[in-house]
């Protein structure tokens, strides 16, 4: 009787050490605001050590000198770093094959080697517009990349095509006709927590520029509409942002009221400006591009791959620690007069 | 002590195996109670080892028919949002729903695919509940008991009827109820509280919680009192109505001698129903005044200081970029 009770118990407590989901410890809590509010970010230092190993920036090339005849001059077709030196030109492109495409045909992976301003390729004619969008985010963008600014890498992590992105995608087919729809939710969203929210808020969100804000910021009803299944979709855009950035809820808001400005941290003002930003991104960078992608480039409902949060981010605040990238590639700021 | 473990417990440790107990009898009724009675050894190890008679009658009958129907409605549906994947059923299982009509229908009958079952399965759930409820009520007068597990009932049926109905009309729009599912209405719950300012700042779901936990601590109390004393008989109540025995007094003196009051016999059990039923009741008018009243629980109780604001920050609050000049909406 004893024994099998002692068994038991063991049994018990034994199998609590198999719960799914539990994290080794130590986590640390860092307190981020007035006490009582558990405006506390919880995250586990080996973690964090491995998603900074994992984070590391590439290696910088030597500067280009940027004296000489402008490549605009030299070369036929440069439209987007037409005012580069040569040697910074050809470092950027060298760059950028390390960059986006160091496993695959080289230069050949954009260009016709037989003639390199031939724009048959459908990848050189991305790159440009890439370029274009790259130079676009380190000179209008700065409220959210501030001077740190972002080159190819800070996306592609050595890949043709980034890892993290997504595509219009309303989940798993039901069986149509009088049965119920889903209505977007209700099966595990990969991409929001495996929750059962909405499991494409990006498309309307970020692809589009639908309305993010939800909760109310009057004490009786004053004419807000937002409906729960707005406020849904929006819980699965911050969980995406929340797991993408690899921060609590906390890092940008102050729980007691998620809508209120003046109790949330600073970085939700950066957080705003991602988000515009990526809309930006998305509608005038990316989704241009669909015509001269090929079918395979193309998701389930037929658009191209779109950026979001966790495409820079990669579960960290700052995408590969903070590392500087504009300072080490001035040729992807802002056009400069030559010298 | 010799007496110490083994044999004292009645209450759980042995079965007593009497003639079948058939209750008292039924006057001026058709339907008349079951007379099919069995014995169950294992259930007996939870309870009453005697299973049955059962008294199912025409509002019984009705209320399982019409649960089942709802019951069915939302099963073939989740099934049918998998494409009848026996797999995915079983394995999203707790993710699958029936979600209640989208804004734009408002009050009126959606299609059936886009809503329009979820009315029905309300429309179902509600009846074979109410149903129920009359169930509980007739076969308590037919006992000549009093109707206190109707009347609990019904303040579950309350709760129930302002997150399904009462509420969504009050707001105009069915779409304002809550998704037949495990996670979805979970996340459901989540969504109605950020969107309202945090109903943790709502004092009547404040109140709920009180009674919630409050029961399952009376209950706790309760249980381990009377267990603690069954080795003295203090479980059979029964008896200790008309002559109260030692457990009784043993019960009595030790929460004198912990806390110096005691409830009674009878009173424990008016603290267990108040604060059970009181819990659904609270609740449901927390959620009755969600949205209609009130659209930020969180300003509410900053306003009417049943929460304190927090001026200090160790750090400077961010300030709303769409409303400086020249911002990117």
């Amino acid at each position: 009787m004893n024994s099998a009770r002692t068994c038991l118990t063991a049994l018990l407590l034994g199998a609590t050490l198999f719960i799914a989901g539990c994290e080794a410890p130590p986590p640390a809590t860092d307190q981020r605001g007035y006490r009582g509010q558990s405006m506390g970010n919880v995250a586990n230092p080996r973690t964090l050590e491995a998603r900074e190993a994992a984070n590391q920036p590439p290696e910088v090339q030597p500067p280009g000198d940027p004296t000489g005849p402008r490549v605009s001059t030299i070369y036929q077709n440069v439209k987007v770093l037409g005012d580069l030196s040569e040697t910074e030109f050809l470092r950027v492109m060298a760059s950028m094959t390390e960059w986006v495409a160091p496993q695959e045909a080289s230069c050949g992976y954009c260009h016709n080697l037989e003639n390199m301003a031939d724009e048959s390729k459908y990848q050189y004619r991305v790159a440009r517009q890439m370029l274009i969008m790259t130079r676009s985010l380190n000179t209008t963008w700065s409220s959210h990349v501030g001077q740190t600014g972002v080159t190819c890498y800070t996306c592609h992590r050595g890949q043709p095509q980034p890892q993290y992105t997504f595509k219009q995608d309303s989940g798993p087919m039901g069986a149509g006709g009088t049965t119920a729809s889903r209505q977007g939710q209700n099966v595990a969203g990969r991409l929001v927590g495996l929750t059962s929210l909405p499991t494409d808020p990006f498309t309307e969100l970020l692809a589009y520029t639908g309305q993010i804000r939800a909760v109310s910021t009057t004490v009786l009803p004053a004419g807000n509409t937002r409906t729960i299944q707005d406020t849904e979709r929006t819980y699965g855009l911050m969980i995406h942002m929340s797991e993408g950035l690899g921060v609590n809820c906390t890092f940008c808001h102050n729980s007691n009221n998620f809508g209120s400005w003046s109790s949330s941290p600073p970085q939700r003002a950066t957080a705003y400006h991602g988000i515009r930003m990526v809309r930006d991104i998305n509608i005038n960078h990316i989704a241009p591009l669909l015509p001269i992608q090929p079918p395979e480039r193309l998701g389930p409902e037929g658009d191209n791959a779109k950026v979001f949060c966790t495409t820079c981010h990669q579960q960290q605040p700052k995408p590969m620690n903070g590392a500087p990238m504009l300072e080490h590639y001035p040729e992807l700021g802002a056009v400069r007069p030559a010298p | 002590m010799s007496f110490a473990i083994d044999y004292q417990n009645i209450f759980t440790r042995i079965q007593v195996r009497g003639p079948d107990d058939t209750g008292p009898p039924i006057e001026s009724q058709i339907y008349k109670r079951g007379t099919s009675i069995f014995h169950n050894y294992w259930l007996g190890k939870i309870g009453d080892a005697q299973i049955g008679p059962i008294y199912l009658g025409w509002y019984g009958s009705a209320s399982l028919l019409f649960g089942i129907i709802a019951f069915e409605i939302i099963g073939l549906n989740m099934w049918a949002s998998v494409n009848w994947d026996p797999v995915q059923f079983v394995r999203q299982l707790f993710w699958l729903a029936l979600e209640p009509p989208a804004p734009k229908y408002g009050l009126s009958i959606p299609p059936l695919a886009e809503g329009g079952w979820w009315l029905l399965t309300g429309f179902f759930l509600t009846l074979s509940m109410i149903l129920w409820w009359i169930r509980t009520y007739r076969r308590a007068r037919a006992l000549g008991m009093g109707t206190h597990v109707a009347w609990a009932f019904a303040a579950a049926i309350w709760l129930f009827l302002v997150l399904g109905f009462i509420r969504p009309l009050l707001m105009g729009s069915w779409s304002e109820g809550v998704p037949f599912g495990i996670f979805p209405h979970l996340d459901w719950t989540a969504a109605f509280s950020i969107r309202y300012g945090n109903l943790f700042y709502n004092p009547f779901h404040a109140l709920s919680i009180t009674f919630l936990y409050g029961s399952a601590l009376l209950f706790a109390m309760h249980g381990a009192t009377i267990l603690a004393v069954s080795r003295y008989g203090g479980e059979r109540e029964i008896e200790q109505i008309v002559d109260r025995g030692t457990a009784s007094e043993r019960a009595a003196l030790f929460w004198r001698w912990t806390m110096g009051f005691n409830a009674t016999m009878e009173s424990i059990h008016r603290w267990a129903w108040w604060f059970a039923v009181l819990t659904p009741l609270t609740g449901g008018i927390g959620i009755l005044l969600t949205g209609t009243v009130v659209d930020n629980w969180y300003l509410w109780a900053v306003k009417h200081d049943f929460a304190p604001g927090y001026p200090s920050l160790p750090y400077t609050p961010a300030i709303d970029p769409s409303t400086l000049p020249g911002a990117t909406r």
